[in-house]
């Protein structure tokens, strides 16, 4: 390929006009650049409704359910029962008694990851294209100081007399206005005793400081865990948990991590490794561990003495949501008894209908009779739920988390 | 943004002199310039505004030239930076080092099998890319062959005593993230160099020959140089994207071998800090562009890129 060895003098004086035109250009087109970054901001939430109060007339959207007999749900992977050809026996026996179809979507797999999928839509007021999902607590809470769901209608919910009256009161949602529970569950150490030479795990203390366990233990992502056992270890009660507390029990976990005492933050995916013995001992959900422990029977799971963690996750239904009373009649069709120990059977988190247990003991008493299924009052008493943060708090908790669990 | 695309289209004619039907590359061009501009100027443009906002999600965000969000992004988390740059480095010298030979025996050694193995090479793409990277939790697994072969070969103590290791186990460990990122990019360096060493005329190599060169020499002298623009869109090929990658470190590393993209990833989604996560985005662009361009200038191969 010839290329120009003797560079024309025409065409040189060419290229250096182009380029001042073009350098000139690039300036201009710059200083609109400049004019574009400015208008590329975003309104947030209380710059359109009055301060504090979400602004409901833009929540509610004509609601399309009795011509429209379809409810679109999203929900955790793995949160519900299945039988042996794929179906889910508890959403076909709802289609068949009030004849609506149900689009049953697992695409909820990170309480984060999924409100970074919805914020742009529910912030631009906009449908999600979904009725009702399933988020963890604090993500109730922060969907409700955002004005992003609506209220439920009790009268579509008769079953809510079923509601287990310990749940009946929390702090982010008084009165539970605006969600309710699907499952919920414990956070405790599980621990592998093929990968710990036989011993029990059964403190955080000896999870963060044991050195036989050094470089073989994890954590969660999920802060309110994961700082929470710490706190109460430390003997706070983390419904009421102070900025200083929270700090003081992060600079613990800071160490045990500096130390490579822990080898990382997971999701779910803790599971496989504690089964493998790659992970020796973990923080772990109770509805998982009762799901390991049908393939691993070996495997070992202690809940604090002094305090357990508790999470929920709960039905929510967010704004302009096209078929709103069918994701009521769907919750109501939930709190049926009959329908939650089909799930709870499958699922072994901790259902939140009474009544459930009564079921069960007749159908498949191992799962009516393990405690991390149904717990004891005893346990029940010992349950915490992390306090619900203010916007600034939260922000400031989850950097400070982010900073040890990425730093 | 219509100043801007007039400023790319309006200075198309100024260069060369007119050809006759100046309009039909235009028209070509048209839709790979609409491409362009719909997904990457514009998303570039409001990811730099983003970076240059402060606010939070309850109060949006407005647009306040806070710069200083830069030097925020750079002083807490320039480890993470420096540690991507060495883990792609060291992903990309991996690569090159597995991916050479084979390159050169699929282009002149595999006779009839050439285009049998070029397929096997490109292979793993068929499966995703996170179950492949899963599968290497499986490969490097504590009870497993692999881990057992290096510890009674002493390799574990190797790999320990330079740092790659924190124990004698192989998972969860920049041993275990750097396989992973050479694993994953491999086809990337593979194809361009077999492309280069496939063209290269082996009479060249008989000449080589005829002038007492060595092997060494063969290769020195002749081979390498006319593979460099293989090598180069290799290196670049793998690179860029490892320098970017978390899923690796988040999938096969631990808590002291985060990358940049994690830190991207939980500035965005758990912290929900945009601006800082723009920030870092861009910074991330900045690196690669100036060591791809310094790359390229000292590689003098820039037409062939």
């Amino acid at each position: 390929m010839p290329g120009p060895t003797q560079t024309d003098p025409l065409l040189m004086s060419f290229a250096r006009g182009a380029l001042t035109r073009r350098s000139a250009l690039t300036g201009l087109a710059g200083l609109a650049a400049a004019g574009l970054l400015t208008a590329c901001g975003s309104p947030g939430r209380n710059s359109t409704a009055t301060s504090g109060a979400p602004n409901t007339a833009q929540q509610a959207a004509p609601d399309k359910s009795d011509t429209d007999k379809v409810v679109n749900w999203s929900n955790w992977p793995e949160y519900i029962d299945v039988d042996d050809k794929g179906n889910h026996p508890s959403i076909d026996a709802f289609t068949k008694s009030t004849g609506i179809k149900v689009n049953y979507n697992e695409d909820y797999n990170d309480n984060d990851e999924f409100f970074a999928k919805v914020r742009p839509l529910l912030e631009g007021g906009q449908d999600t294209g979904r009725d009702t999902w399933v988020s963890t607590d604090w993500m109730v809470a922060r969907l409700i100081r955002l004005g992003y769901i609506q209220k439920l209608d009790y009268a579509n919910i008769p079953n809510l007399s079923n509601l287990e009256p310990s749940l009946k009161q929390v702090q982010f949602d008084p009165g539970r206005v605006y969600s309710l529970p699907w499952q919920s569950g414990f956070a405790g150490i599980a621990y592998n005793p093929k990968a710990t030479g036989g011993k029990k795990v059964t403190t955080v203390d000896q999870l963060l400081h044991d050195p036989s366990l050094k470089g073989k233990v994890t954590m969660l992502t999920e802060m309110r865990d994961t700082v929470g056992v710490v706190l109460i270890e430390q003997g706070v009660n983390i419904s009421q948990v102070t900025a200083d507390q929270f700090k003081a029990a992060l600079a613990v976990i800071q160490a045990a991590k500096d130390s490579g005492q822990i080898k990382g933050f997971t999701g779910n995916e803790y599971t496989k490794p504690l089964a493998s013995g790659d992970t020796a001992a973990c923080l772990a959900w109770t509805g998982d561990v009762v799901q390991l422990r049908a393939d691993n029977p070996s495997l070992g799971y202690a809940l604090g003495q002094t305090g357990i963690p508790m999470f929920s996750d709960n039905f929510v239904i967010p704004n302009l949501a096209q078929h709103k009373k069918n994701a009521e009649l769907l919750i109501n069709h939930y709190y049926d008894p009959k329908i939650m120990a089909v799930v709870a059977d499958y699922v072994n988190y901790i259902p939140p209908v009474a009544g459930t247990k009564d079921i069960l003991v007749k159908k498949d008493p191992s799962v009516a009779n393990n405690e991390l299924i149904f717990p004891s009052q005893e346990i029940l008493a010992k349950t915490q739920v992390f306090r619900a943060l203010s916007a600034e708090e939260e922000t400031d908790f989850n950097r400070q988390f982010q900073a040890v669990v990425t730093g | 943004m219509a100043a801007l695309t007039q400023a790319t289209v309006g200075a198309a004619p100024v260069g060369p002199p007119r050809r006759r039907g100046g309009l039909v590359p235009l028209i070509l061009l048209a839709p790979a310039l609409v491409w362009l501009v719909v997904f990457f100027i514009l998303p570039t443009i409001s990811l730099a505004s983003q970076s240059l906002q402060t606010g939070d999600i309850d109060n949006g965000y407005t647009l306040t030239w806070n710069f200083a969000t830069y030097v925020d992004a750079l002083s807490r988390y320039w480890p993470q930076f420096l540690r991507s740059i060495i883990y792609a480095a060291s992903a990309t010298l991996g690569t090159l080092l597995l991916g050479y030979p084979l390159a050169w025996f699929i282009a002149h050694r595999s006779g009839r099998h050439k285009t049998t193995l070029l397929v096997l090479v490109v292979a793993p793409f068929f499966t995703n890319f996170l179950i492949r990277t899963l599968a290497w939790q499986i490969i490097l697994t504590d009870g497993g062959p692999v881990a057992g072969f290096f510890r009674a070969t002493g390799l574990t103590t190797v790999l320990q005593a330079v740092g790659l290791t924190d124990n004698d186990s192989l998972l969860y460990s920049q041993f275990a993230v750097i396989c992973g990122l050479v694993y994953n990019f491999l086809p990337f360096m593979v194809l361009p160099l077999y492309t280069s060493l496939e063209r290269l005329d082996t009479r060249l190599l008989d000449a080589a020959g005829d002038l007492y060169a060595n092997g060494w020499n063969t290769f020195w002298k002749v081979i390498w140089p006319l593979s460099l623009p293989g090598v180069v869109s290799g290196t670049l090929l793998t690179f860029i994207p490892a320098a970017g990658d978390y899923i690796n470190s988040k999938l096969l590393g631990n808590t002291q071998t985060v990358m940049i993209g994690q830190i991207i990833d939980s500035q965005f989604l758990r912290v929900l800090d945009y601006p800082i996560a723009a920030a870092l985005s861009f910074i991330l662009m900045a690196a690669i562009i100036t060591l791809v361009a310094v790359y390229v200038r000292a590689a003098g191969t820039e037409e062939l890129v």
